[in-house]
């Protein structure tokens, strides 16, 4: 085998051309890292816009397209694009395969992204301004109405969604072909099980998604009217849809964050993940609920109450599969022999804060409640736990745990440590308040608001330019690691860290497991 | 720097400090939204509760089971019957909290036996508000953002109601079952009074419909809560609610408001009358688009405009009839022949187009449904 171990290629055309899983995951990461950033500076106009009643920095217009592009930039370039970074990096070294089933796919479903994001975030230049009718883009505001840049954006997302299915075949296609002898299916760590489910969410609702900006493209220059009333459609039917496609969006983006965290408290806990195999039984369950519990985003569209009831019951029991995987991660510390690295930290804030956010859904699914508490702050209270508290610290965790396997250098514990807890005080600051304002009666998506809602928002914004300034801090931390953090050369780096990836040698290798390794011990158990 | 200062320490204390900061849902004041509140209560205790429990145990384990205290870890890592426990239990809690939210949903949804119906229409960016009549004479008016620009770019001190304020509110009845019947002109909007508990999306071929039966006196004000465009957090919502004897006497004296409105529609006004009106209906209907000086904005400008300055009839069919697939909508809802002269008027001899044309309500006639 000696003549087939070579390193990366020379020069800078190396990542253009490559199709090693490693590189691809670098690439992914350090992409949606910055595309975390740019979304992270539209949210710092949002908030400073919000600082004080009165329109002071931007216009409604502009605010607009803020929001709009904030959250399609999160959602679609930092937070999924990270964890399939994220999938690239390990599946392989999980499940012991030299590499993704598909090489060549992975080069072009990440190469395809940059462009997308370039010719989205264009449109901010382009007259008429840049899509702002949110990141749920409602027909007619996003068609009728909509700027002339609506077309660059529904190109984007056709775009986006081509790499997203790209990106989940091969992973389908590595987990169901690749892993090393004895890796059995119930053997597979829970972070390859939560991406196996999460990539069928993919290939099944993306395509969904791509339906739906067509009927728009269609709706815009081809005078069809799929989502017109004047001309036979239905604007209802564009929620429909979108929703179909957005609910299990929210379990994509959830599910790999579950799969993280399942990874490190165990191993910070110094004892096998509790419940193996109902956490997988829990995640299916929980994709599966996803595909029918769509419309509790449209309690107010004026639903039959048929449907109303339906909707409600079916998105009140994913509470129990959540719940179970809590107790389990709770059962998983409990009695172990717990210690707090910065990985571990951000686990248990993931922990804490995403339970948090899991029973304001709880709240939200209560239909007749929920018309209280739709499309107010309460909303973006609720969905920033999930998202940020939930996949962005999820997300945070994997770094500073699998960084020092990645280049083989230990990352500042002090600095991470100071990262997590401005993070954590300047989150809560952040979005802790906007439940207040909404159940007092903030709209979201307003750029101005009446006066009794100031103090909240102050503070609100307060606690955004804090958790905002932590990520600097967090970016500093990783490029000092990379390129002088201490030496690690201990395959395991923690002690308690279990998996094939932990087998290779400290910094990994260019290509790891070309003979595969063999499987004995069930995963998760020492 | 001191008076942000200030602020932050003030917002930081906030829920101490003053008495504005509401922290909670309002049970408003319908037998609804009381429901409604006790539900959102009950539901926020038993996931408080849980929590408490939950987390006592994360955090007990956290402070016992350090391995800086020495702690060894036991090796268990699965338990049929616990997983069964903890997959019942949360389901029957579940049970527990569907019942109420059940019979809930189910008043929300009763919409029968209305004693009035107001239908509501939302257009970009007001409410527009008409009360069906067996008679056919029904009332519709515009209600329109009355907080001045002024306060909103922070010129002038912001009033108690700032952004909720409206020139004319929703008038309703106390007592009364009302039914609302909600749709829109252009794009999505949705019309809610927190302290009504009514929320609805007003969607553009659609008729939602809400109700509310007021039991006291007073001011409701909510705010449109779907995201319609640029002006989205400036169409406000004013409810006032009213005794049934007053409601009568305001349906009456509207009613006779509109009659004298249509004799001056035979008339013919002076410049200076069609001026001044003319300068109010541009101030409520053109601004924000077109600009407070006529400077234009999201819409052309109108100082200087060939299209104002020149042929009256392109220009009032361009005001009537609106320019399709652009935010320029069709005023002759919305104005009636008056308002339509008053603003034509206004538009070609202010901001310098001094074009020296009256348009008569008269020259209008059939251009408004208004
Ligand atoms: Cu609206």
């Amino acid at each position: 085998m000696g003549d087939h171990q070579h390193g990366p290629a020379k020069g800078m055309l190396r990542w253009l051309y490559t199709t090693n899983h490693k590189d691809i995951g670098t690439l992914y990461l350090w992409f949606s890292f910055a595309m975390f950033l740019l979304g992270g500076f539209f949210a710092m106009v949002i908030r400073a816009e919000l600082f004080q009643p009165g329109m002071q920095l931007v216009e409604p217009a502009f605010f607009n397209q803020m929001t709009t592009l904030h959250g399609l930039v999160m959602v679609f370039g930092a937070i999924m694009p990270s964890f399939v970074g994220l999938a690239n990096w390990l599946i392989p070294m999980m499940i012991g395969a030299p590499d993704m089933a598909l090489p060549r796919m992975n080069n072009w479903s990440f190469w395809i992204l940059p462009p997308a994001f370039l010719m989205l975030a264009s449109t901010l230049f382009m007259e008429g301004g840049a899509p702002a009718f949110g990141w749920t883009f409602y027909a007619p505001l996003s068609t009728t109405y909509a700027p002339p840049s609506v077309t660059f954006f529904i190109f984007a997302i056709h775009i986006l969604g081509v790499s997203s299915i790209m990106g989940s075949i091969n992973i389908i296609a590595t987990v169901m072909n690749m892993r090393a002898p004895g890796m059995t299916y119930m053997k597979m760590p829970m972070f390859v099980w939560t991406w196996l489910i999460t990539a069928f969410l993919l290939v099944a609702v993306m395509p969904v998604l791509a339906g739906a900006v067509t009927m728009m493209l269609m709706d815009i220059h081809f005078g069809t009217s799929f989502f017109s009333a004047a001309g036979g459609g239905d604007p209802v039917l564009f929620q429909h849809i979108f929703w179909f496609f957005g609910h299990p969006e929210v379990y994509i983006i959830i599910l790999p964050a579950f799969g993280v965290v399942s990874q490190i408290i165990p191993a910070f806990s110094r004892k096998p993940l509790f419940g193996y195999a109902s956490m997988v039984y829990a995640t299916a369950s929980i994709a599966f609920l996803s595909f029918v519990v769509w419309a509790h985003h449209m309690y107010t569209v004026g639903m039959p109450v048929a449907g109303e009831l339906f909707f409600m019951y079916a998105t009140m029991l994913i509470a129990v599969p959540t719940g179970v995987k809590v107790f389990n991660w709770i059962s998983t510390m409990w009695r172990g022999s717990l210690s707090f690295e910065t990985p571990m930290l951000f686990s248990i804030g993931f922990l804490v804060l995403f339970t948090l956010g899991g029973f304001t859904g709880l709240m939200l699914s209560i239909a007749p409640a929920d018309f209280q508490y739709h499309d107010t702050y309460f909303v973006v209270a609720h969905f920033h736990y999930v998202m940020v508290a939930g996949a962005v610290f999820s997300m945070t965790a994997a770094i500073y745990y699998w960084l020092p396997k990645w280049c083989g250098r230990m990352y500042s514990e002090s600095m991470g440590k100071i990262h997590f807890w401005i993070s954590f005080i300047g989150f809560n600051i952040t979005f802790f308040p906007q439940h207040f304002v909404g159940l007092a009666g903030m709209p979201r998506r307003i750029p101005d608001y009446a006066l009794q809602f100031a103090d909240f928002n102050m503070m609100s914004s307060i606690g955004a330019f804090i958790y905002g300034a932590s990520q600097l801090l967090f970016l500093y931390n990783v490029i000092a690691t990379i390129v002088s953090g201490e030496r690690v050369s201990d395959e395991k780096v923690w002690d308690g860290a279990e998996g094939l990836e932990w087998t290779v040698p400290t910094p990994a290798p260019y290509h790891t497991f070309e003979e595969p390794p063999l499987v004995s011990k069930p995963a998760g158990t020492f | 720097m001191g008076r942000i200062f200030s602020g932050v320490l003030l917002a930081l204390f906030a829920s101490f400090t003053a008495a504005q900061n509401q922290v909670n849902m309002s049970p408003g004041v319908t037998e609804i939204g009381a429901d409604i509140f006790e539900l959102h209560m009950l539901i926020m205790w038993i996931c408080v509760v849980i929590g408490v429990a939950v987390f006592a145990v994360m955090f007990y384990s956290i402070y016992a089971h350090r391995k800086s205290r020495g702690h060894e870890a036991s090796q268990f890592h699965e338990s049929t019957k616990v997983e069964i426990a903890w997959t019942v239990v949360p389901f029957l809690i579940l049970i527990g909290m569907a019942v109420p939210a059940t019979s809930t949903l189910l008043e929300v949804y009763d919409n029968d036996e209305a004693e009035l119906d107001v239908l509501i229409t939302g257009h970009q960016w007001k409410w527009k508000y008409e009360y069906l009549d067996e008679t056919g004479e029904n009332i519709s008016f515009f209600s329109n953002l009355t907080t001045p620009q002024e306060e909103i770019y922070n010129t002038e001190a912001k009033g108690d109601h700032y952004l909720l304020e409206v020139d004319e509110p929703l008038v309703i009845p106390t007592n009364t079952k009302v039914r609302f019947l909600i749709t829109a002109n252009d794009v999505i909007h949705s019309w809610w009074v927190p302290e009504l508990a009514v929320k609805r999306d007003a969607i553009p071929g659609f008729i939602n419909e809400a109700w509310t039966r007021v039991p006291q006196e007073g001011i409701y004000r909510g705010q449109c809560t779907e995201l319609c465009g640029a002006y989205h957090g400036f169409m406000p919502v004013v409810v006032h609610a009213v005794s049934p004897e007053e409601f009568q006497a305001w349906q009456a004296a509207k009613r006779g408001a509109a009659q004298a409105e249509s004799q001056l529609a035979m008339q013919t006004l002076s410049a200076d009358e069609l001026m001044a009106q003319g300068k109010a209906v541009y101030e409520t209907s053109c601004g924000a688009c077109h600009g407070a000086q006529g400077e234009g904005g999201i819409g052309n400008a109108i100082a200087g405009s060939s299209v104002v300055m020149g042929d009256l009839s392109q220009h009032m069919a361009i005001v009537a009839k609106g320019v399709a697939g652009t935010a320029m909508q069709a005023f002759d809802a919305q104005l009636n022949e008056v308002e339509l002269a008053a603003v034509l008027t206004y538009q070609r001899n202010a901001f310098g187009n001094n074009t020296g044309d009256i348009v008569q309500p008269g020259d209008v006639t059939g251009m408004s449904n208004g």
